[in-house]
């Protein structure tokens, strides 16, 4: 017979046991960094046994296939704060103005047709902007302006980025100016203030954590940004901040490693991983600081 | 104190003012017209270079060293394999991670340690994702440049985005849905599986799908684990030499010849096509599962 004290003591077994099991799952997570992080401690140690972490962090040429081979970093992290800047450049006053546009100029009617474009276009693929890059906006656009530009340039890499970036950035600050309590704008216009000075001076600086946050969250994914890059700005590792010139930024020379015929334990192959190392650190702290600026700053009305 | 210079401090100078706002307003515009007219511009020249070379030939052939006969059959087998094998992977267990985070975890910081990784996971680059699955999948686990080993890495890389979007679906389901479960004497995993999930799953699915989109046009961490960018037979699970679409396009993008910037061109419309698809299904699904919930 089964009584009431036979059901009650029967499902909490199951029940923990379910529990066990959803919370393994959630912990794959935690495995997946540590994981990325010993994997990338591991060889990058090996690297600089090799190549002594001054060569690596303090040298100004990267000659990783060609002899004498030479290991400083600096050229890729150049090429990449060259492309990446240039990509704020460009994508930050678009998003940013779009984010105005779509928070407090556009009727329902309008967000409701542009915010899922926006959605569309950062669910393209990047390598589709790379293609971009060098079929139109290298060839067509920048040709004409600077007629000794390469075929491949950071200017074209940071133009595809910007584009890449600016939906992150217009959804991020619609979303943080749309949390800014009404009664703020309210109060600027019983002021008297007119619309763009309400946006100016009340708006957009309650908002403005938000929007930094945003900004960085967007430096960070342009950072790790690599198709669209590899194609663009081409692989030629250089200490320059001439955006006419074709760089290499750190995820292009990963892939570029990656198609040669790299054997495993080679010094390119620990480099690749060394190389992954700073990239994984820069933007992971970037990502935190991001979300420290969001909380930290967060005012609560 | 004279009248007339206290005055213009306080003149209003409306005109001047508003003119301001109509520039600003203009600004605003213009930005978001620059945005949707460089991709419009995109799309229609990928198509018109696209087009010569649409064909059902290079949709069913393999590629080759002469444009005309190329295709991208492997690449399309490839593409829907490992995005087909890593969704397998990645579903069950963003769906357990996220029921748990959402629906079982209390605040304690461990839990609070769990959501803030998930974040940052999906922060980081995805090329990153590719080095973790060439050091562990290809290498430490000898499964080899094969297709298992990117699905794994893709699954890896789509984990975070599963997991948000899940959590995400079930929050939006009312607190109200719970309580009168358990006021009925349901378990935490009865009203779960049976008065939450079953609300859920429009949000579930959609963003599932949006994963997949997410998938599907990744390159970079493939080429990581062994993705290349000539091969002209079909992929098999555990068989070294797999392409995949995005890696095709690469390829024929990087050469020089303009032949095959065409044929890139027409790859990135197949999958532009595939996109598309995937993203209606998403909204028909919403529309589908969501219609006979109503609070």
């Amino acid at each position: 017979m089964t009584t009431a004290a036979d059901l009650t003591a029967r499902r909490p077994a199951s029940e923990r046991l379910i529990e066990v099991g959803l919370r393994a799952a959630a912990a794959v997570g935690i495995l997946t960094t540590v994981g990325l992080i010993i994997v990338l401690l591991y060889e990058t140690v090996e690297f600089l046994a090799l190549v002594g972490p001054l060569d690596f962090f303090g040298g100004t040429k990267w000659s990783p296939s060609i002899t004498p081979y030479a290991w400083g970093v600096w050229p890729l992290i150049t090429g990449t704060m060259l492309v990446s800047g240039l990509a704020i450049l460009f994508g930050a006053p678009l998003g940013l103005l779009a984010g105005i546009y779509l928070a407090l100029y556009a009727s329902d009617r309008v967000r409701n047709i542009v915010k899922p474009t926006l959605e569309m276009i950062a669910g393209i693929p990047t390598i589709v902007l790379g293609f971009f890059a060098i079929t139109v906006i290298t060839p067509q656009l920048l040709k004409p302006i600077f007629p000794d530009i390469g075929g491949f340039n950071a200017l074209a890499g940071g133009i595809v980025v910007g584009i890449l970036i600016t939906p992150l950035i217009a959804s991020l600050s619609d979303d943080a100016l749309r949390a800014v309590p009404r009664a703020l704008g309210e109060g600027a216009y019983a002021m008297g203030a007119t619309k763009f000075e309400v946006i100016r001076s009340a708006i957009v600086p309650a908002a403005l954590s938000g929007i930094f946050a945003s900004l960085i969250l967007a430096l960070s994914r342009a950072i790790g940004e690599t198709m669209a890059v590899v194609l663009a700005v081409g692989a030629n590792p250089q200490l320059t901040l001439d955006p006419r010139e074709s760089v290499q930024t750190m995820t292009a020379f990963i892939v570029a490693v990656s198609l040669g015929d790299t054997p495993a334990g080679s010094i390119q192959f620990k480099a690749l991983f060394a190389v992954g190392a700073v990239l994984f650190t820069i933007t992971f702290l970037l990502n935190i600081l991001s979300e420290r600026i969001v909380r930290r700053f967060r005012q609560v009305y | 104190m004279d009248a007339a210079a206290v005055q213009p401090r306080f003149e209003p100078r409306l005109a001047r003012r508003k003119l301001y706002g109509t520039i600003f307003y203009g600004l605003c515009i213009l930005a978001v017209a620059i945005l949707i007219l460089a991709i419009l511009i995109l799309l229609v020249d990928v198509f018109i270079r696209a087009l010569p070379w649409l064909s059902l030939d290079f949709i069913t052939g393999v590629p080759s060293r002469r444009a005309a006969e190329a295709g991208i059959w492997p690449a399309i087998l490839g593409s829907l394999l490992i995005v087909g094998l890593a969704t397998v992977f990645a579903f069950p267990i963003g769906l357990a991670a996220a029921i748990y985070l959402e629906e079982y975890a209390s605040d304690t910081r461990t839990n609070r340690l769990l959501r803030t990784n998930i974040s940052n996971l999906s922060g980081v680059p995805s090329i990153v994702y590719g080095i973790f699955g060439l050091a562990i999948f290809v290498r430490a686990l000898s499964l080899g440049y094969t297709p298992l080993s990117a699905a794994l890495t893709l699954a890896l890389l789509i984990l975070p985005v599963v997991i948000i979007v899940t959590m995400e679906a079930l929050r939006a389901v009312p607190r109200a849905q719970r309580e009168g479960a358990y006021a009925l004497g349901a378990t935490r995993w009865q009203v779960t599986a049976r008065a939450v999930l079953p609300a859920a799953w429009g949000g579930i699915l959609t963003g599932i799908i949006l994963a997949l989109a997410r998938a599907i046009g990744e390159t970079a961490p493939l080429i990581l684990v062994g993705a290349a960018g000539f091969v002209t037979f079909a992929p098999s699970v555990l068989g070294e030499g797999f392409t995949v679409l995005p890696m095709q396009i690469f390829q024929w993008a990087g050469l020089p010849q303009a032949d095959f910037q065409g044929l890139a061109a027409a790859a990135i419309v197949v999958l532009l096509v595939m996109l598309l698809l995937l993203n209606a299904v998403a909204l028909l699904l919403r529309a589908r599962l969501g219609r006979h919930i109503q609070w």
